[in-house]
């Protein structure tokens, strides 16, 4: 088990006046709008639990006014809380001082936003630059790490150019050197992608999933968007009027949503392209590894289906049908099984999308047995399954 | 019953209040005029030795250090040939001295409005509160006739260079604090924001970001301050500041309409001067900053 890194206790924040005063009303339960109509307090969040781990990404997803910028500006205290407490490997952010504060958010935490937020009147070098610039680190020591970042993210050569003369993309990558240019273990990404047209934004979800392979900072990702949540998601919360409503890795959230709320979020959602064969394959698939045709009934007898996967030395082979077998004269049950004996039947990895399995799982009336690298059977596919969690069907598993 | 008139207050009430307050400052002003001065000393040393440097400085060299200026800040030709023939063209028709002499002022103004009015419109910017009080006091700074508050400092000071330059800052000090103000509540909310992330202190944030993000704002307020000083020099002159504004004066009340113009004229000429440097010194400056909205 990893290290819980942040961890959030009853979190509450409500905008207005006097925001102590309204927590009495929302301890009875009244709901948000009864709030406003009657103390003109807004509430912007409502008891927010959470244990984010060292090393994870995790998405915190919700519409706009569901309150996500507002929850990550908590993490580095943009924002204050009303009343809560937000641990950050064991500290007390509220307990800082505002020089404390400050070397805290110098060093633990660093940010990317939505509009980029670069300083238009430096150039990209001293953009990225920032973070230590303001840690007081001297010119060419910071330009010189700035400039390995900027070769990092793809954008060597443009050190010298300003934010306005590159594109939205581009303004983008800076923003994610400058944020990984003070080496802080923990990084915000405040709708980071939402900015960018689609295709640079799933270029850029590739660069954020390849860097974080090398890099494990724990990243609290902010989005709008499901499929961005599930494809870069350790985990994901889902955020609704202030108020968390599920948190899971994305396959549970995809096949066990928790309420009408997710479910309708999560029906849009390109199931194919969201969920690997892991996900959904049934475990498991019936081996047959013996070396002769009556050895290989003696096997497959106990089993309820009437199929096997054939194994040798040299790994999967394809698959073997009762029917096949039966039909083979009691003679030659002591013949070594041969290529004609079984059908050549393509095997799938785990890892495979859904979407790159779907021609070979309807091209046969049997399930495809699913192999790892290490050439184990790991479960099996039918089309009736595969059809079930396109279909939307919930939890097959 | 109803009278026509105004029930206005007693004239022998409003003779006390006016004889008390005018008693009462002229004795603040005999005790205190003094001290007041001498603050003022070395201000007035320094008004006096710019002044005489612009005149003692053979013409050409003033010229050709005005036109280097002109053109390092602004890199363009077009404008600093401009500005060489309009000095020329002032010298010519025998205004250079008078020139020079409105020009050391204006600069001095422009200097003291700026040194001044950028850290009250900082302050502003950082507090309502301060915003609160200043706004009004601006507005009456503004619109207050130059006459009016040019009595007291008389007052207090006599007529000369000092009380021309409290005049001339008091009418033209607040656009630069006023854009202060307004360019730095203006900074882009995110790229500030950013500034928190990363653990910037209040003058990393104040220097780093928010000057630089609200220099085109600043300096149009620079710009507008100078111009408003420029356009003070005629009044100025009334309490003795010598410059380009006395002839026109003497040309009122002398009814010497050519004097008038060519000395208006020589304003003019200033004016567009200084006002086609600073702005072009200011756009070359900003010149990366557009594109913040096609981000």
């Amino acid at each position: 088990m990893r290290d819980t890194q942040i961890q959030v206790d009853g979190l509450y924040k409500i905008f207005g006046k006097d925001p102590i005063s309204v927590m009495p009303l929302i301890e009875q339960g009244k709901t948000k709008d009864e709030i406003l109509a009657e103390t003109g307090h807004t509430v912007g969040l409502l008891d927010i639990n959470l244990q984010i781990q060292k090393g994870e990404t995790f998405v915190i997803m919700g519409l706009s006014g569901s309150g996500k910028s507002t929850l990550i500006r908590h993490f580095n205290r943009l924002i204050d809380p009303s009343v809560g407490q937000i641990l950050v490997e064991g500290t007390d952010v509220m307990q800082l001082g505002k020089k404390e504060l400050q070397e805290f958010r110098r060093h633990k935490m660093s940010m990317v936003f939505q509009r980029f937020g670069l300083m238009p009147h430096w150039s990209v070098v001293d953009n990225v630059a920032y973070g230590l610039k303001v840690q007081g680190i001297d010119k060419t020591e910071r330009r010189a790490k700035a400039q390995e970042w900027l070769n990092t993210v793809g954008l060597g050569g443009y050190e010298e150019q300003y934010p306005s003369q590159l594109s939205g993309g581009q303004q983008q990558r800076v923003g994610l050197a400058r944020a990984l240019c003070t080496d802080a273990e923990i990084l915000l990404m405040d709708e980071a992608f939402s900015a960018l047209d689609p295709l640079i934004r799933s270029e850029m979800q590739d660069q954020l999933i390849e860097l974080q392979e090398k890099l494990h900072k724990t990243i609290i990702f902010i989005t709008h968007d499901l499929d961005e949540a599930l494809r870069l998601g350790d985990r994901i919360a889902i955020l609704k009027d202030g108020m968390l409503v599920q948190v899971g890795p994305p396959v549970e959230i995809l096949l066990s949503p928790a309420d009408d709320y997710v479910e309708a979020f999560v029906k849009d959602v390109n199931r194919a392209r969201a969920l690997t064969v892991d996900n959904v394959m049934k475990p498991p698939a019936y081996r047959v590894t013996a070396e002769t045709i009556g050895g290989a009934l003696k096997q497959m007898k106990n089993s309820t289906g009437d199929y096997g996967y054939y194994f040798n030395k040299d790994g999967y082979q394809g698959i073997l049908l009762k029917e096949t077998l039966e039909s083979v004269p009691p003679t030659s049950l002591d013949d070594q099984l041969n290529a004609e004996n079984w059908q050549v039947l393509p095997g799938i990895s785990p890892d495979a999308l859904l979407e790159e399995v779907i021609p070979d799982t309807l091209a046969t009336e049997y399930p495809l047995p699913v192999i790892d690298d290490k050439g184990g059977l790991k479960g099996e596919l039918s089309r009736d399954c595969l059809a079930d969690v396109l279909g939307g069907k919930s939890r097959s598993v | 019953m109803f009278d026509a008139k105004f029930p206005s207050m007693d004239r022998a009430d409003l003779l006390a209040i006016r004889k008390g307050l005018d008693s009462g400052y002229r004795e603040f002003s005999r005790a205190y005029g003094d001290m007041i001065e001498t603050f003022f000393d070395p201000l007035l040393s320094f008004l006096i030795w710019f002044e005489q440097l612009l005149l003692d400085a053979p013409w050409w060299l003033v010229l050709t250090i005005l036109v280097g200026i002109v053109y390092g800040a602004t890199r363009s030709w077009k404008l600093s040939v401009g500005v060489f023939l309009s000095f020329l063209w002032v010298g010519y028709f025998g205004m250079w001295e008078n020139t020079m002499r409105t020009m050391s002022i204006i600069t001095v103004c422009t200097v003291i409005s700026i040194a001044l009015g950028i850290p009250i419109g900082i302050l502003m910017a950082r507090s309502d509160r301060v915003q609160m009080v200043v706004t009004p006091l601006l507005d009456v700074m503004q619109t207050m006739p130059a006459f009016v508050y040019l009595i007291p400092v008389v007052m207090l000071l006599g007529i000369g260079k000092i009380p021309g330059v409290i005049a001339v800052v008091i009418y033209a000090i607040p656009p630069v604090i006023r854009l202060t103000n307004l360019g730095i509540r203006l900074v882009d909310k995110e790229v500030l924001e950013a500034g928190d992330a990363y653990g910037a202190s209040s003058v990393q944030r104040l220097v780093g970001i928010q000057l630089p993000l609200s220099m085109p704002t600043i300096m149009a307020g620079i710009n507008q301050t100078i111009m408003m000083a420029l356009s003070m020099v005629v009044i100025a002159s009334m309490i003795g500041v010598k410059g380009l504004g006395q002839p026109v004066l003497k040309s009122i009340t002398n009814q010497y309409f050519t004097m008038g113009l060519l000395n208006g004229l020589a304003i003019v000429a200033l004016a567009i001067v200084f006002d086609r440097a600073s702005q072009a010194y200011a756009k070359r400056a900003q010149r990366h900053m557009g594109g913040l909205e096609n981000a």
